[in-house]
């Protein structure tokens, strides 16, 4: 009882062009699960589709849901472009991306405990020590810190792609400060409004409690002797680009939003100054990087941190989320031993694959990846937001030479994977539905055990054939739906 | 906000000066008032209605144009937005964003009191909203502080520039362009009404000033603000939180007496003499309210 996909209405014309499709599957008539969904969108019209994103872009910015580039005299808001057809996940699909992400949470966890204590994973040879000791991400200073429920990373968003046969893989693990969980929440409230018609009574798992399950977890982390703890959110600032998922969040978990200059530390306990005098603050989400927070401990020259902090945090009398020094375990080349990680810690096979990684610091990884940088992705193992990734198969000829000399002198520094062929979404583009690249981002909050949003980023590649989905690059973001 | 709706009512009163019999000088005083004649005359050659109302809308070099004081409310808004509510900061957004995209065309004398209507609907907006939706804590306190006194300084203002528009004839007192003047004043205070309630009959400078500063019942008098202010304050200092911290009263002590004056005294003693001493004393208060809430913990 196939249901023919080349039906009339709305996705009349639309061609997934042999990629695996979020909302039509891999085969005719394979993704059962979005059967009510895509018979109520094919009753829209494209003009109506198109009213009702130009309304949800209007109010993306009259909402200040915006990213703020700043120049000489000028701010310039500007929002990330939202599409307005959602991505569905079955609930069996759902499910497995949840055990997935809370066992690869688990596993980094325990890897951060085991590198800034004993050590047994490298001394065991399972991980290379100097890919680990000689990283510029490892910060000594975190050896031999217990940390309240042994938990590094409370905030996570591990990328996931999902290839020709709708497997999905992790592409990335985020164990600093992950962002664009304000997105989730945000573009949900959108489609609430803008689309009463579709997500009426479909099922769709709630997103709106993420600052409830992170103030908990929060909550969970903070020093042993606190009862009733006091959370703060640490920013840069108003003039962060990410500020405005900061305020989202301070408000979402209802704590106050402090910026260095705001806490002082003093004996090894940090206070937040309100105008009543000095408040003591138990747990700092902090949106700053390690190597800011604390000028007495790292960057000397940094303006955003507080004095002593550090110490006060070695003390056992503030806790950090996420901790100091998890940049270790999300690093690139750290990246392609997380299977054998997984294994070593949890005597468990990973959920969730890896996309095939060769590491260039191995002889036989690099051999393989200059034979074959017309076919591979080849990325700098330091860098984040998709900047320095060259995409063999689209590449020019002098861009791959080019490529090949980096590579070349500083091998360590590069990893190169297949290309995958990342799944596509249906996606209005001007007058048409058309496919378009999507990524998945979901976000893991852990204070003594894991949770996991419904969901997640799902990033857009707007460019046609283009797989990169970095807002910086032309990427937009959908609303993700969970079904029950 | 504060500050772009008065400046629309300057602009607006101005604007009904204008069209007196007096010549090109008119939009003199508005420069002298702000103390922005050099400012002005760095980027204008001459201060017509047209470019003294581009320079105090939209002149966003201007520190004090409607289109860099609403910039500004809006920049402290989004560092205190999650304190604030969402329809707060919805509606900041979206008069902001209208504030900018105005353009010369929007700025003819034809279309100048629609749109200085638009801005004080759009701050009064924001004032109800505030008002209807702002959670009753500390944050509370300090917002109806900070906006009682800039109202406060704000209304001498209004009435300084009726005093400089006065100036170079003392002799007109009582005449026809007088009392139009005055009327307008008061139109342009959102006054006439609760004035000609008070006084059915007649006008003079005497009892006009008098009823705009010190009038308790008239919701932007100098009185009425002050013990707002001292109400606020001493509501805020009953907080427990705040137990341990000790206001020094005297700025409030000062314009609490400068309210108490008569407004014959004030006007025969010198009205702009008296304006001065206002400002001055609200400026003490402002440092005050920050050295003694907002640097009360050391600072490293």
């Amino acid at each position: 009882m196939f249901v023919s996909e080349k039906s009339t209405g709305l996705f009349a014309s639309y061609d997934r062009g042999g990629f695996f499709c979020e909302m039509f599957g891999g085969d005719p008539g394979a993704a059962r699960h979005t059967d009510a969904i895509r018979e109520r969108m094919r009753q829209l019209k494209v003009s109506t589709l198109k009213r009702r994103s130009r309304q949800s872009d209007r109010e993306l910015y009259n909402l200040g849901i915006t990213f703020t580039v700043y120049s000489d005299r000028d701010a310039i808001d500007r929002v990330l472009p939202f599409d307005v057809i959602p991505r569905v996940l079955s609930r069996d699909d759902w499910q497995h991306i949840e055990s997935g992400c809370i066992q690869r949470v688990a596993a980094l966890n325990r890897f951060l405990y085991d590198v800034y204590h004993e050590q047994h994973i490298l001394r065991d040879g399972v991980v290379p020590a100097e890919l680990v000791l000689e990283n510029a991400n490892f910060r000594p200073e975190m050896k031999g810190l217990d940390l309240p429920h042994d938990t590094y990373v409370s905030i996570c968003g591990i990328d996931l792609v999902r290839d020709g046969q709708g497997v999905f893989r992790v592409l990335e693990d985020n164990a600093r400060t992950p962002s664009g969980v304000s997105y989730v929440v945000e573009n949900r409230h959108l489609m609430m409004r803008a689309f009463p018609d579709l997500t009426n009574n479909v099922g769709l798992r709630p997103v709106s409690d993420y600052g409830m399950h992170l103030q908990a977890a929060l909550a969970e982390i903070a020093p042993r002797d606190v009862l009733d703890p006091n959370i703060v959110l640490m920013s840069p600032g108003v003039f962060n680009s990410a500020y405005f998922e900061h305020v989202f969040l301070a408000r979402e978990m209802g704590v106050p939003l402090v910026e260095g200059r705001d806490l002082i530390v003093e004996d090894d306990v940090v206070y937040m100054k309100t105008t009543g005098g000095l408040r003591r603050v138990d747990v700092i989400y902090r949106r700053v990087d390690d190597a800011f927070l604390d000028p007495e401990q790292f960057n000397p020259k940094s303006m955003l941190g507080v004095p002593g902090l550090f110490r006060a945090y070695r003390a056992g009398r503030v806790n950090l989320a996420n901790a100091v020094g998890t940049g270790v375990a999300d690093d690139k080349a750290v990246y392609a031993y997380m299977p054998r990680i997984v294994r070593y810690y949890l005597d468990e096979d990973p959920i969730l694959q890896n996309v095939e990684t060769h590491l260039c610091r191995e002889p036989e990884g690099l051999a393989y990846t200059l034979a074959h940088l017309d076919e591979l992705v080849v990325k700098p193992v330091g860098e984040s937001g998709g900047y320095g990734v060259v995409v063999g198969p689209k590449a020019s000829r002098a861009e791959l030479e080019e490529c090949r000399k980096c590579v070349e002198k500083d091998p360590d520094n590069y990893i190169s994977q297949p290309m995958v062929e990342l799944s596509v979404c249906p996606t209005l583009i001007d007058d048409a539905i058309e496919p378009r690249h999507v990524d998945l981002r979901p976000y893991i909050v852990t204070g003594k055990e894991s949770w996991v949003l419904p969901g997640g980023l799902t990033r857009v590649a707007l460019r046609r054939g283009s797989l990169v989905v970095n807002s910086s690059q032309g990427g937009g973001t959908k609303d993700t739906w969970v079904l029950e | 906000m504060e500050r772009a709706e008065n400046l629309a009512r300057i602009l607006e009163v101005n604007e009904t000066f204008a069209r007196d019999e007096r010549g090109a000088n008119d939009w003199l005083p508005i420069l002298k008032l702000h103390r922005d004649e050099e400012r002005f005359f760095e980027s204008y050659k001459k201060a017509t209605s047209e470019d003294v109302i581009r320079f105090y809308i939209i002149d966003a070099d201007n520190p004090n144009s409607i289109s860099y004081s609403v910039r500004a409310a809006r920049e402290n808004a989004r560092s205190i937005r999650h304190l604030i509510s969402l329809e707060t900061w919805v509606q900041l957004n979206v008069f902001y964003n209208w504030i900018a995209s105005l353009t010369g065309r929007n700025l003819r004398l034809s279309e100048l009191s629609r749109l200085c209507g638009r801005i004080k609907e759009g701050v009064q907006l924001h004032s109800g909203i505030v008002t209807s939706t702002l959670y009753r804590d500390q944050v509370w306190s300090f917002y109806r502080l900070g906006v009682f006194t800039e109202l406060a300084d704000q209304v001498t203002r209004l009435i300084d520039i009726k005093y400089h528009a006065l100036l170079p004839s003392w002799k007109d007192i009582g005449s026809p362009v007088d009392i139009a003047q005055w009327n307008a004043l008061l139109r342009s205070a959102s006054a006439y009404h609760g004035y000609r309630r008070v006084y059915p009959a007649g006008m003079s400078p005497t009892t006009v000033a008098g009823f705009i500063l010190l009038s308790p019942r008239f919701p932007r008098s100098l009185t009425h603000c002050v013990s707002n202010i001292e109400a606020t304050l001493d509501g805020l200092l009953s907080n427990e939180d705040l137990a341990d911290v000790s206001f020094p009263r005297d700025s409030l002590e000062t314009l609490k007496s400068l309210t108490e004056r008569s407004s014959e005294d004030v006007i025969t003693s010198g009205l702009h003499e008296y304006l001065d001493a206002v400002q001055i004393a609200l400026l003490d208060f402002g440092s005050d309210v920050a050295s003694t809430f907002f640097h009360a913990a050391p600072s490293s």
